[in-house]
């Protein structure tokens, strides 16, 4: 192929930037790193519009052996292509929310942020076993230091957590991914999707890559580093925490645990079921009780994120495409909600919700865009959340009514503590006069949200912009989990026989 | 004479290092500098002659020494390590040593040493070269005697060193003893006559790779490695870590492979024993270490138990993960001794505190990445290429079946990053100590500081390709 190797382009430009970033000023730095995201996003909007939904599976392939057993090969479905999307989109804004922020160490954020772009791209184009896991783990490195330089007061000790926490997770993938080289003889992902394992061996691959991939979910309960991280990691880190590594256990779950395991990952269907199940009760009424609003959101993005394991592992059509959209939903959602805390910790310098009230009064543009997050978070009709849950519950509930209504709990409980964090914070009069004198949003913090809420009601009033890029791919998955999918607990009943059914009975039978 | 040939590159490392000795003698103090420098190009030179019949020869002076291409990749590493040692010891016994002159040809008789281990193809020719390259090893650790701590650890090492071989001896007797021959491919053929009925082979084999592991310091004869590791003279330190531990390693390889291989079963249970306590008790034991070569001391211990990961793989795959693992690890300890030795204070004086560290992204940011390199590179986290020596291990030991080694020592890897870790967050996330480090002006060094740092750095995957093919030939050559 002549063609220019875009998803190089893609991953290079944020490396290449990265690097200038660390040999310039501050205010250079922020400026580079500003264009190289927008570069980058505008290269992911015209690989979105070039993405052909009806092509072949794998478009803008690229392949480059490296020897020795690792190839540098790319390539984007439409499943990735749109993880790529979010990616991209999310990153300017992530630079934006740190313009003033950050004000220690600017060339160094600027770069890890930029390195942590390119490795977040690397994961979702990657089509090579380890080169997906060279993306997967590099991670975290940026991430361990833009958490521990400039984080908040329990900076060092949510750093440790979340790299151990997340590396152990990961190494027992590394040994199900050598042996599944070994055993299907090639790296190829695409070739593996499509390499049956043998039954028994399928369980346990499925156990070494759920241990990764529900660490970075984060299911519980294995989600514990995820609050200390949030809390501890400066605005634009959460947002990229909640927006696009999370979605890594999701894509991994789409990517790998389905399609390579289809026996391992129907036997362990109750098994994610009741994970998820309690950690949509468990983790909404942790966050019914916060008191610190980002850990409030990091719990709620716990619960969200089990809707997501809950549609993946209904084996159907309606399941899996709900799932990406909670996926693609959440990633703005809280995306944007870490920002609107944001805002209002650049003013106050609390996270306390105790500290605020009233904002309504002061601040009504504020008011009027965190509604709508709230509402989105919520999962109101007409945003982009109500979009991925029902789709994802009426997945579920085909095969399980029960745990179809412990997810449902889950929307009650959302309502619940996102509703009363809005109350309490925007309603009443302020508890506090220095809240009461906060301006509104300045002209780049609308700028930043402005652009989310445009996603937020997109994706909720016309998803088909977003469901048009993956429906063949799901389409692709669901033949290949099909031979594996569970029995669903509907019991359906025949309805009363006609009697021409009758008459032809006996000829079914020759 | 053509029997000389294939030994080329010993004797040029012999005579150079004889004509220095004597250069060293007469010259006294000023000729520091020549000599090593002429060092290095002696080293360099043999590295160039071993093109053509080193590599390929086979079996030479009755089947004493084997010139394969097995030998000729360890003498590459075990050459330039020693070079490097030497180039890392410029600016620092000028001041206050005064046989500077000798140091570098105590690293040449090493150096000489360590490729006689590694082609070694019989018991003599193995014991030879190990203690050519000990005694030498010996002398150099206690080098600054004027130190109690550098005095310590030469007697230290020295007697535990003596200990050791010892024991190899007595199982190189038993061996003898047993097969009535002390050349690897008798010994093979006697294992594989007799099986492990022989109680005397059983025996002779433990007590070989007893010693061998004190070479290579892995648990339980690792007690010496922090102790020597810490009193030593850091750039002695850093030669230690390289290319005694390469020599050591890859003469473990060839007996286990070549010698041992009817008895992989006996072997390997022990081999596998070595690694798993090597890699945990190196990665906890480094925890509360304040002292950075003492936690790199343990650093190298862990690093050891991942190479015997992939040699009780017991396969030609295995084999060359080793060597290719050893490569790596290599750049990577030197890189990381090379930063450890511009650790001074503003008046020239090493420091070894890890919190001297503290802020070092701040005030040397440069510097402080190269060291967060390593760190994380030691670590094997991925995307810097210590991570790619650490998968080809894991996947031969998978390939053998051993997956259960592979889990449990790839858990050990996470157990180890948190203390590689500590090293980045002092670096990173400390604010700055009253405790400043001074500049050090040795261009040479930070250029191969730099140089190590880019091959460690995720342009090291480029690397992958010409090296496996390399480590794969090599390893098939002892096959």
């Amino acid at each position: 192929m002549t063609e220019l190797p875009l998803l190089t382009l893609l991953i290079a430009i944020p490396l290449v930037a990265g690097l200038i970033c660390l040999f310039v000023s501050a205010n250079a730095a922020r400026w580079i790193a500003l264009i190289a995201t927008l570069i980058d996003l505008a290269l992911g909007a015209y690989l979105w519009a070039a993405f052909d939904p009806s092509g072949p599976q794998w478009q803008f392939v690229e392949n480059v052996p490296l020897g020795g057993g690792i190839s540098w090969a790319l390539g984007i479905d439409g499943i990735a292509l749109v993880l790529i999307m979010l990616s991209v989109f999310l990153m300017p804004i992530c630079i934006g929310a740190s313009w003033t922020a950050i004000t220690k160490r600017v060339p160094e954020y600027m770069a890890a942020f930029l390195l942590m772009e390119a490795l977040m791209l690397g994961v979702f184009a990657a089509q090579d076993l380890f080169l997906f896991y060279v993306f997967f783990e590099g991670g975290l490195i940026p991430m361990y230091l833009i958490i521990g330089i400039w984080g908040g007061a329990e900076r060092i000790k949510a750093s440790y957590k979340f790299f151990l926490y997340t590396l152990l997770g990961s190494v027992l993938m590394l040994i199900a991914m050598i042996y599944m080289a070994l055993e299907a003889g090639t790296t190829s992902i695409p070739a593996l999707m499509a390499h049956d394992f043998p039954v028994d061996v399928q369980k346990w691959l499925w156990l070494a890559f759920f241990a990764s991939f529900a660490v970075k979910m984060p299911m519980w309960p294995v989600h514990t580093w995820l609050p200390d991280a949030h809390v501890q990691a400066p605005t634009a880190g959460s947002v990229i925490l909640a927006g696009v590594l999370l979605k890594m256990g999701g894509y991994g779950f789409i990517r790998f645990s389905l399609p390579m395991f289809p026996e391992g990952s129907a036997m362990f269907v109750p098994f994610v079921f009741v994970l998820s199940g309690i950690a949509v009760v468990y983790t909404s009424l942790v966050a019914l009780v916060q008191r610190d609003m980002k850990k409030l959101i990091a719990y709620s993005s716990v619960a969200h994120m089990a809707f997501v394991t809950f549609g993946l592992f209904a084996f159907n059509r309606q399941g899996i495409e709900g799932a990406m959209i909670v996926m693609l939903s959440h990633g703005l959602v809280s995306g944007a909600l870490f920002l609107v805390v944001g805002v209002i910790y650049d003013r106050l310098h609390t996270r306390e919700i105790e500290a605020y009230g009233g904002l309504a009064n002061n601040m009504p543009g504020y008011a009027l865009l965190f509604m709508l997050f709230t509402m989105a978070s919520v999962g109101l009709p007409g945003t982009s959340g109500f979009v991925g849950e029902f789709l994802s519950l009426v997945g579920t509930y085909k095969v399980s009514s029960w745990a179809a209504i412990v997810a449902t709990t889950g929307i009650i409980l959302g309502a619940a503590y996102m509703l009363w964090l809005y109350w309490r914070i925007c309603f009443g009069v302020a508890r506090r006069p220095d809240a009461a004198e906060m301006p509104d949003l300045s002209m780049r913090e609308w700028w930043l949200l402005g652009p989310i809420a445009a996603g937020v009601l997109w994706m909720g009033v016309y998803p088909e912009s977003f469901l048009r890029p993956f429906r063949n791919d799901v389409g692709r998955l669901l033949e290949r989990v099909e031979r594996a999918a569970p029995a669903g607990d509907m019991a359906l009943t025949k309805g009363k026989p006609q009697p021409q059914a009758e008459h032809h009975a006996p000829e079914a039978g020759h | 004479m053509n029997q000389f040939a294939p030994i080329l590159p010993e004797l040029i490392i012999t005579i150079g290092a004889i004509v220095l000795m004597m250069v060293a003698a007469f010259g006294g103090r000023r000729s520091g500098g020549f000599t090593s420098w002429a060092s290095v190009a002696v080293l360099i030179a043999a590295t160039i002659a071993l093109a053509g019949p080193p590599t390929h020869a086979g079996g030479i002076f009755g089947g004493l020494i084997t010139a394969d291409l097995f030998g000729s990749f360890g003498k590459v590493i075990v050459f330039l390590a020693s070079a490097v040692a030497i180039i890392a010891a410029h600016g620092w016994f000028e001041r206050d040593t005064e046989h500077s002159a000798e140091y570098s040809v105590l690293i040449l008789f090493s150096a000489l040493g360590g490729a006689v281990m590694v082609s070694a193809s019989s018991l003599v020719t193995l014991y030879v070269g190990l203690e050519l390259q000990s005694l030498s090893a010996y002398v150099l650790a206690s080098y600054r005697r004027t130190d109690e701590r550098s005095a310590e650890a030469g007697l230290k090492y020295f007697v535990l060193g003596a200990l050791a071989s010892g024991i190899l001896l007595y199982g190189i007797s038993l061996l003898y003893g047993f097969t009535g021959t002390m050349n690897f491919n008798g010994i093979a053929a006697a294992f594989a006559r007799e099986g492990m009925s022989s109680l005397g082979l059983l025996f002779g084999l433990v007590f070989v790779l007893a010693g061998i592991a004190f070479k290579i310091s892995a648990v339980p004869f690792h007690m010496w490695t922090p102790d020597v590791y810490e009193g030593a003279p850091t750039p002695v330190t850093a030669f230690f870590a390289s290319a005694p531990k390469v020599a050591a390693v890859l003469l473990g390889t060839r007996i286990c492979l070549d010698a041992l291989e009817p008895a992989t079963d006996a072997w390997r249970q022990i081999v596998i024993f070595a690694a798993l306590a090597s890699i945990f008790l190196g990665a906890v034991a480094a925890f509360g270490q304040t002292n950075i070569k003492r936690l790199l001391a343990y650093s190298s211990i862990n690093n050891v138990g991942f190479a015997l990961v992939g040699l009780a793989a017991g396969t030609p795959q295995g084999a060359s993960s080793v060597l290719f693992y050893m490569a790596v690890y290599v750049v990577m300890t030197l890189g990381a001794f090379l930063c450890v030795l511009w650790m001074r204070d503003k008046d020239g004086h090493p420091v070894e505190d890890i919190a001297a560290l503290s802020g070092l992204s701040q005030s040397r940011p440069g510097y402080a990445a190269a060291i967060a390199i390593f760190m994380f590179s030691l670590a094997g986290i991925p995307p810097l290429f210590g991570f790619w020596p650490k998968l080809l291990v894991f996947q031969a030991a998978v390939n053998s079946g051993l997956v259960a080694l592979a889990v449990a020592a790839i858990v050990g890897t996470v157990v180890g990053a948190y203390y590689y870790l500590r090293i980045v967050k002092v670096m990173y996330f400390d604010e700055r100590g009253e405790q400043q480090l001074g500049r050090v002006r040795q261009p040479v060094q930070g250029v191969l500081i730099f140089l190590s740092a880019v091959a460690v750095s995720p342009l090291g995957y480029l690397l992958i390709g010409p090296l496996q093919s390399i480590t794969d030939r090599a390893a098939g050559s002892i096959f």
